[in-house]
Order: structure tokens, then sequence, then C-alpha cells
């Protein structure tokens, strides 16, 4: 299909790329000549306080233990490896096909990883508040859940376009305690969240942390929600390495602002053998214009805080995105992703509405897990891989070995699956919610 | 790239001149470029020139504005759904410059970005303007910008906030031309009861960091408060209660009428002030 640098071409590009040091310890503020600090000056302070404390608990024994604690008795860390053959089936012959699952973790999702660590970083730094941005409200629900933990005050804001589509999850947000605000401003939808969470912060900073939820946003926000979820990565090569000896030949995940996929490619990024894939939402089709694939159609700019790729128009108005899974429904990615790209050490394709739904359909079916939508751009992503991925068989002539970040499970996506495959009689969507034990 | 470049080469500034040669603080307004037209907004901004506006600060229209507050956010969205683009704002500085009162730009980076930055500055100069006001890009982001401005000769108007740090005032001054924006508070533009005490703090620690000018802005509506600022201020930033003039006018005319009163109110308050600090 498309020209695949050689691994000697691409062991050439990663040594250029990396003078500076192995890739997966890159730290910003730049990524290449993405990331950065595009924001008012009044946040600088915060910002420099954050980056300040992050560094100081990476070296503080007490702030692993306690992360680590809460991984294993709250989240329920280490999360599984799945092997799925009868999914794999679906893929290419002889392709073995290794879910790391995050579905599992409490709340539902990988975002649990990086809520918890911030979170601690908050009680150190003394504030009370947290202020959050929701789409799907799967960030919402991590936020609210650890806000309840560490007896935070919590604020979420979502766009009401998705407060109606993530009804359940509002309810739920609201069940732990947190404030969940409503934003009717703009396309109603995440992007505008962020927006309406950075006035907060302005005004707020004093008392209030912005607990991002992925590795967009000014620096030091997509180094330090990486390594908030860098143990996805270091988990699944070690239980692969365990399992069957060796590493995989392809490592796959979906990218919205691309929390789930830096979370599992940073433990690969250094071993040029491993080729990487995130898939993005590519909607009804990229000649369609609704979609999120930044990477197919979009260019660098500047949005809530970093220079990445963007969806825009000629005069750099952000254009609205589309996608079925409200969680990659966002018109720009993590700058890390634009400088894997950039450098050509990740692939990044999309993947429309229609193979998503589908993937998540034959997962359901073929091993008994529900995916997330999200996840399920991750498996269709693998499917349109397919023969691709056959020729991959290592020198010791071993069967082709893929990787998949399962990101979150989909009882919240149960009354949209419903609807697409039309699946109750009339009036579907409620009694759905209402039927659901969560 | 990370590093605040050296002061610039000598640039004139339109905009430093223009405060010197008043001998008084000045009243700076903000209206953005397309509301309730762009042919409107030119007649706008031409009317707050004639009630006593100094210097114009002219809005970019911008799809994510996160340093505006409600009131400038419904007139911008507005405005974009009316079509407007960031080409109008050059031909809205080309109609309204020349009439004595220097016109800045205030836009979002982006929207620079996209249009190429060293395009941007030389259309911005050819068209008459003084320089921008960048509310989303602090100097240490900002090498292209900073090359651009000189080359061109206009102003770089850097913000300043209550949680700025001694050093990062004394980058920003140094960095910037023209004057320094101060926010009188943290938070986003929208008109305020009070200004409160904390606006004249900084505007002395800004000028004790290097500033030979510094303006204040964010929540000014009132005369009385204009008339307080301007008497330790160089300048009286006025936004949001500007645009809701034309937001709550029944008619474009009704809004410029609106617009003069209040322009006119608030110019007569700032030339109240007697400056003591000076």
């Amino acid at each position: 299909m498309t020209g695949r640098p050689t691994v000697e071409a691409l062991s050439q590009k990663l040594l250029e790329a990396t003078v500076g040091g192995p890739l997966s310890t890159h730290a910003g503020p730049y990524f290449g000549e993405f990331g950065g600090r595009f924001v008012p000056e009044a946040l600088i302070a915060a910002l420099d306080e954050l980056d300040t404390e992050y560094h100081k608990a990476l070296t503080d024994p007490a702030f692993g233990r306690e992360l680590a604690r809460l991984h294993r008795t709250y989240t329920g860390r280490p999360s599984p490896l799945t092997e799925v053959p009868r999914f794999a089936q679906h893929v290419a012959p002889g392709v073995r096909v290794f879910l790391k699952r995050e579905d599992l973790n409490h709340t539902g999702s990988h975002k649990i990883n990086n809520v918890l660590g911030q979170a601690l970083l908050v009680k150190r730094m003394g504030k009370t508040r947290v202020i959050a941005e929701t789409g799907a409200g799967q960030h919402g629900v991590a936020t609210a859940t650890a806000a309840a933990l560490l007896d935070l005050e919590c604020v979420v804001y979502m766009g009401e376009e998705d407060t109606r589509r993530q009804a359940l999850n509002v309810a739920r947000m609201r069940l732990l305690g947190a404030e969940v605000v409503p934003v009717t401003i703009g396309t109603r939808t995440l992007k505008d969240a962020i927006n309406e969470a950075l006035r907060d912060w302005v005004a707020n900073v004093d008392t209030t942390h912005y607990l991002l939820g992925t590795v967009t946003g000014p620096h030091p926000f997509p180094e330090m929600v990486r390594d908030f979820h860098k143990i996805i990565g270091e988990e699944a090569k070690a239980q692969l390495l365990e399992e069957i000896g060796r590493l995989p030949d392809a490592v796959a995940a979906c990218v919205g602002g691309g929390s789930n996929a830096m979370g599992i490619f940073n433990a690969f990024l250094d071993d040029p053998g491993v080729r990487l894939f995130g898939f993005e939402a590519g909607g009804a089709g990229i000649s369609s214009g609704r979609h999120a694939a930044r990477f197919s159609g979009g260019e660098p700019g500047v949005l809530h805080g970093a220079k990445s790729y963007l969806l825009q128009d000629e005069d750099g108005q952000t254009l609205p995105s589309h996608s079925v899974s409200a969680g990659l429904d966002y018109p720009s990615v993590g700058p890390e992703h634009a400088w894997l790209h950039d450098i050509g050490r990740a692939d990044y394709r999309p993947v429309t509405d229609d193979e998503a739904m589908e993937a998540f359909r034959l997962l359901c079916r073929t091993e008994g897990i529900i995916p997330a939508i999200e996840s399920a751009h991750a498996l269709a992503g693998a499917i349109q891989l397919g023969g691709e991925l056959s020729g991959w068989t290592g020198d010791d002539g071993h069967e082709p070995v893929l990787l998949i970040n399962l990101s979150g499970r989909g009882d919240k996506d149960v009354a949209t699956a419903a609807a697409w495959f039309d699946l109750i009689e009339d009036e579907p969507v409620v009694l759905a919610d209402q039927g659901e034990q969560l | 790239m990370n590093s605040t470049a050296p002061r610039a080469v000598a640039v004139r500034s339109q905009v430093a001149e223009h405060l010197d040669s008043l001998g008084r603080s000045a009243l700076i307004g903000y209206l953005p470029v397309g509301y309730p037209t762009v042919d409107g907004s030119i007649d706008a901004v031409r009317t707050m020139i004639d009630a006593g506006a100094d210097v114009v600060e002219l809005g970019v229209p911008y799809s994510d504005p996160v340093m505006d507050g409600p009131t400038v956010q419904r007139a911008v969205d507005a405005a974009l759904a009316g079509g407007t683009r960031v080409g109008d704002t050059i031909r809205a500085v080309e109609q309204v410059s020349g009439r004595g009162a220097p016109v800045l730009v205030m836009t979002y980076w982006n929207l620079v970005l996209r249009y190429g930055v060293d395009a941007f500055a030389r259309d911005l100069a050819a068209a008459g303007g003084a320089g921008l006001i960048t509310p989303d890009l602090i100097p240490d982001e900002a090498t292209d910008w900073i090359a651009a401005s000189d080359a061109h000769g206009l102003d770089r108007v850097f913000l300043v906030a209550p949680s700025s740090t001694p050093e990062r005032l004394a980058s920003t001054a140094a960095a910037s031309r023209g004057f320094v924006y101060a926010a009188s508070t943290m938070g986003v533009t929208g008109e305020r009861a009070t200004v409160g005490t904390k606006a004249a703090e900084l505007v002395a620690h800004t000028r004790a960091a290097g500033a030979e000018r510094v303006c204040v802005g964010l929540g000014v509506s009132r005369r009385e408060q204009a008339a307080e600022i301007a008497g330790y201020a160089d300048g009286v930033i006025v936004g949001s209660a500007l645009v809701r003039t034309l937001l709550d006018a029944s008619d474009d005319a009704a809004g410029r009428d609106a617009l003069a009163r209040l322009t006119t109110d608030l110019a007569e308050g700032v030339r109240s002030a007697s400056r003591s600090d000076r």
C-alpha cells in the first residue's frame, strides 16, 4: 500500500531525531517543531509550578510508591494481556493478535492512569479544586472519581451537545460529586469545553489545577500525561516477553488527543523493529470533510496551547471535527504524535465510522469483549493492515504479532451501537441506558 | 527558540510616539472586525475615534478565543457566522488608520501563523497598522514575530499578569515595543465592578522591570474606573463595555450613538485624571 520505510531507513531517521537521547524519554516543551506554550501569560506561572512539582515528584520514592499502590489496589493494574485468536482470523491468516486490556481498569478506560498521577500532584501542590474537560465523558468520570477519592472539589466542562449524547456519563459524574457544566458556546463539543476550562483556569489558578485529559495542551502536559500512561506499554512489553519471548512486530492504537496511543507506543519507540500505527477517526470519509483525521486532512497550527497538526480552514479558524466516537472527535492531536509522524517513526491512518462499527461488532461476537468505539478504531485499523502484517515475519520465521491497545470498554456506547445496528425495536436509547447496571 | 530575543534594533514605535505626545494617559478602545458587519465595524471604529479614543485595538475574530469572556465571544461568533475573513482585518486597518489614532490589531496566534508571520506583518504595515497585541503568544514563542515586527517596523504588545514573576516581567518588557499590556486581574475579558489594587501594583512592578509604557486592560467599563487607572497607567484599555453597546442596540445607528456616548464618557474620565506618579 503505502511505501513504508525499511527498518534500516527508519533506524537512520531515528538516529538523526534522537541525537538528544532516546525517543522514549524525550522532554518538552518541543517535539521537533511541535509543542510549546501558546497560552496567555497569566498561566505561565502555574505551568512552571506544575513542571517543577512534577519533576520533583518523579525523584521522590514516596510519590512513586503511592501511585503504584493506587494502580494495584484501586485501578486493578497490571491490566491483563489477552490473545484474541478468533478475532485474529479476520485480520490475516497466521497473525497473532494481543489486546492490552485497559478496558478492565476501574472507570472503564486508560484515562484513570493519568488522572491518579495528576491528582496526587494536586495534593502535593496544595490545591483544592480540579477542573477538567470531557468529550465522551470517560476523562470526566475518571477525574470525578479521583476527586472523590482524594477529597478535591471537581468541576467538569462538557459541550452541551456531548451532555446530550452521553447523558449516562453526566449522571455518573454527578453521582461521584462533581459539578458538570454544559458548555453552550461555539460548536458545543470538546474543543469548546477546553476553551471554557482554560478560561476558568486563568481566573482561578491560585486554587485550581486543570487536570487535562490527554497528551495535548501547553508544556508540561504532553510530556507529563505521556509519562503517566507509559505504564501501558511497559506492562504490555513485559507481558509479551513472558508470553511469547519477543517483541511484537507492530503496535496499534486509536488516536484522538493521543494519550492511550502514547501510553502504549512509548515503551517501543526505541525498538525500530516494532512498527507503530495510530488510527484516527476518518468519520464519514476524508473526502466528505466530516472526520477527525488530522494527519490526512489537517496541517500544522496552534490550538489550546500547542503547535501540532490541526483541522483548520484557510484562515486558520478551527474546523469542526466529526466522528461516531466522541472521544476521537477533536480537531488537533498531541504534539509528540505530530513529531513521530514527521520523523516517520509512527504511521497514522484514518478509519471510517463504518469500519470502526464493524470491528466493534466483530470483537463482541468473536471474543465476547465489548470495546469502546474509540478502541474499535484500532481494531478496524488492524483489519485494514491485514495482508501487510503477513509480510512481517521476523528472521526466525515466526508468525507476525500485533499488539493492540484496547483503551476502553463499550458500556457507554451500548446506546449508540443499538441505534447503529438497529438492535432494539423503538425508542431504544433511553430503555437501553436504564437497563444497564453500571 | 526558547530564549527571548534581545531588545530590538531601533524601530520607530507609532504607538509610543503617540502616547508620549498626549502628555496624559490614553484611552484605548477595542472593537472586533466584522460586528455587526465588516463595514459596520469600520463605521463603529471611526465613531469611537471621533468620540475620543486615542488608540484603536482592532480584534480579529477567532473560533477559539480563550482570553475572551461572553460579551466579546458573542460578537466574534456573530462576525464569523457572517463570513468575516482575516483579510477583512487588513482592509479595516486601511479604512480606519490616518484619523489620528494608531491602530493595533489584537489577534490569536494561529491566524497569523496561517497567514504567514512575515506576510501578515508586511500587509499590516502596508495598511498603516501600528502593530499587534498577542494574547496567546508569549515572547518565548515569538522568535518569528519579533523578527517580522522589526523588519516591518511594527509594535509588539505582549501581556503581563498579576501572576507574572519578576523575571518574566523583565523579559516581557524587554521584548515589547509600544507598551506592555497589564492584565488588571486573573481572568478573561469582561466588565467588572472593581478593577482592584492588583493592577496598580502590576503597573509599578512592570515599570520597575524596565517597561517604559504600561497600559491596563480587563474589566474596565466605567468612567470612574478609567479615571482611576489613568492616574497611574499610560493607557486604559476598554473592550467588552464598548462591544456591549453594539450588541445591545436595536439597530446599527443606535449602536453607534451608544458607543459614542460611552467613549466620550470614558475619554472624559481618562482626561480628568491627575498623573500623580510621573
